[in-house]
């Protein structure tokens, strides 16, 4: 308890002073100075300071009632794939003594990065810094207001920057939420928030800035101007890698951190040998149907408008998860011999997972593709990989999220060319669609982007368990994990019969 | 007194009690449990991972009856669970020394 306060006093401090805007005014005078201004204007223009008398001669765009309705309910869309959609998904998974320790890893999880989402994380992945990382300047949502705007994907389209912000921290908290599948039934519950905590501010943030952050479309005026703003943005934005919702960032990015859990906290006791059949498959298909639903929040509201873009992600999400929902079941059917539920849901979020990167660039054929794709490959990441991988990777965070993530991206590289009834590329100089795409050129781009989410994920994600090791220790001992984590961990049940 | 022990299938349980009942025992009571016999288990199979499953679910009735009804209730029990497949179950026989009723304090026969 004194712990507790301790904690609690050391926030309140950093928040008094976050929020006691002299000080940091004074320690950096022209850093916060400058998006303070623009922030209410279009922080779009925030990264051409020089260029902003220009346009200011022209009125500011406003928000779109339209655009802000879809996106507040996009947003709470997507927290309720967290909770509880991924919850019981991942609930159902586990044993009857461990129900409870994953609602609450994914419930808790949900929370803090919220929390941290608001204090630093928002301003660390969508503002201006360097290629990898953003500023500290919009700390505490410093300088926000009702006013503030964010950019969209249309020039002179913004949308409130407030739900912005709780759109993007939804997909932060589903992110980290993701990995806790990966060691499940064995870690421990103050390790889940240590790890959380850092793996959130040293990999999701950096891998957000670098494949999402840019100023937005309305500076993109000439070729000059272009390569200005471009130099501003996030490191794989800038190389011209394509991931409409998320499919490195949220996808490959926590399928990574999971494989690395996964050896790091080591294998459940008694693998093997006793039975860890999932103990509710009725509680993993509503958490399934729970995050298609979400997803449609996640991946049409992506498109950050109520527009075509939009309703294309929407069929395309849609039907890339009925698509990956048939193949899995089929390709079970022939392989094992017997269609499960198991299968179709699993299949369900592959198809989910693989459209993600693709939904607003690919035709709906593309998508079909890419959905049929992914149930079989992940089926196969699911057996035949994950024997190779040697890892217990308990509910199978990397055979799903990351196969089929990485399917997705490549995919996406494929299936975005017009050629095949993808949208192409915007070239947002000459305000259409660039004439050119480069099919092979782009799937080197993204597999570029997956390369990276890989390795920065994957390395990261060792330094944090090592961390965490060393502070607190990362699994629970041999006699709490055979008593299960719901009563060791949490001194309650999931049922009482 | 004896004390009639059956293991029978889980669907069979009705049948079973309406037959008790037909030849005047007077209660039953009933558990869930699991066993294995010459009935095999199966397996059930959970994306990548494999299980045999060993242990199938079947009820337990036990009914304390006068000795003198033995042979129709294990009669009434024969007919009621057979389907005539394997995992039919199995009827255990027990001599019963003492009944108490708690309520009124009766014992023997009386209590049954």
């Amino acid at each position: 308890m004194r712990k507790l306060l301790a904690i609690m006093l050391t926030v309140a401090t950093v928040a008094a002073v976050g929020f006691g805007g002299p000080a940091w005014a004074d320690d950096k005078p022209a850093e916060s100075a400058a998006p303070a201004a623009t922030a209410v204007a279009a922080p779009a223009s925030t990264a051409a300071p020089a260029d902003a008398a220009a346009p200011a001669a022209t009125p500011a765009p406003t928000p779109n009632k339209g655009d802000t309705a879809w996106l507040i309910v996009a947003t709470a869309f997507v927290m309720l794939m967290s909770i509880p959609g991924l919850a019981l998904f991942y609930g159902g998974l586990v044993r009857t003594k461990n129900m409870l320790s994953v609602l609450m890893q994914v419930f808790a999880i949900f929370s803090l990065i919220s929390v941290l989402w608001a204090v630093y994380g928002y301003s660390v992945a969508f503002s201006e810094g360097n290629a990898f990382f953003g500023g500290l300047d919009k700390l505490f949502l410093k300088g926000i207001t009702p006013d503030s705007v964010a950019a969209t994907f249309s020039k002179g389209v913004v949308v409130p920057e407030f739900i912005f912000v709780a759109f993007q921290g939804a997909f932060a908290a589903i992110t980290v939420g993701l990995i806790v599948g990966a060691f499940a039934e064995r870690v421990k519950f103050s390790a889940v928030l240590l790890f959380a905590a850092l793996w959130f501010t040293f990999s999701y943030l950096p891998m957000a800035h670098m494949v999402w952050y840019w100023a937005g479309p309305d500076g993109y005026t000439s070729a000059e101007a272009a390569d200005k703003l471009n130099a501003t943005a996030g490191w794989l934005f800038q190389k011209g890698a394509l991931d409409f919702a998320g499919g490195t960032v949220v996808h490959i990015n926590a399928a990574m951190a999971g494989l690395m859990g996964a050896y790091m906290v080591g294998r459940r006791v008694g693998l093997g040998n006793v039975s860890m059949a999932p103990h509710s498959l009725t509680m993993t298909m509503i958490g399934a149907s729970l995050l298609w639903f979400g997803w449609f929040g996640f991946n049409a509201g992506s498109a950050l408008e109520a527009n075509g873009t939009a309703t294309l992600a929407f069929v395309n999400t849609w039907l890339a998860t009925a698509c990956a929902t048939l193949s899995w079941m089929i390709a079970e059917w022939l392989i094992k011999g017997r269609p499960s539920l198991l299968g179709a849901a699993s299949g369900a979020v592959a198809g989910l997972v693989a459209i993600t990167p693709a939904a607003g660039f690919v035709g709906v054929m593309g998508a079909l593709v890419i959905g049929l794709a992914a149930g079989v490959i992940c089926l196969w990441g699911v057996n035949g990989l994950k024997k190779i991988l040697k890892a217990d990777d308990s509910l199978d965070v990397f055979g799903v999220h990351g196969v089929g993530g990485i399917l997705g991206a490549i995919l996406t590289g494929v299936f975005a060319a017009p050629s095949l009834g993808g949208t192409g590329i915007y070239d947002y100089v000459a305000n259409k669609v660039a004439d050119n795409y480069d099919i092979m050129g782009q799937v080197v781009t993204q597999a570029t982007a997956v390369g990276t989410t890989v390795v920065w994920s994957g390395v990261v994600a060792l330094v944090c368990y090592k961390i965490v090791d060393i502070l607190v220790g990362l699994r629970v001992t041999e006699d709490e994990e055979r008593e299960g984590l719901d009563i060791a961990s949490h001194g309650e049940s999931a049922y009482h019969y | 007194m004896k004390l009639v022990t059956a293991i029978i299938k889980p669907f069979k349980l009705d049948e079973v009690r309406e037959a008790l009942a037909a030849v005047g025992v007077q209660g039953i009571t009933v558990t869930e449990v699991k066993g294995f016999g010459r009935q095999k288990g199966h397996t059930e199979l959970y994306r990548g991972a494999e299980y045999v499953v060993d242990f199938l679910p079947k009820v337990k009735v036990e009914a304390a009856i006068k000795s003198e009804l033995l042979d129709q209730t294990i009669e009434a029990i024969e007919k009621a669970a057979s389907t005539g497949k394997i995992g039919d179950g199995k009827i255990f026989v027990f001599d019963l020394q003492q009944v108490v009723r708690i309520r009124t304090g009766e014992t023997g026969t009386d209590a049954l």
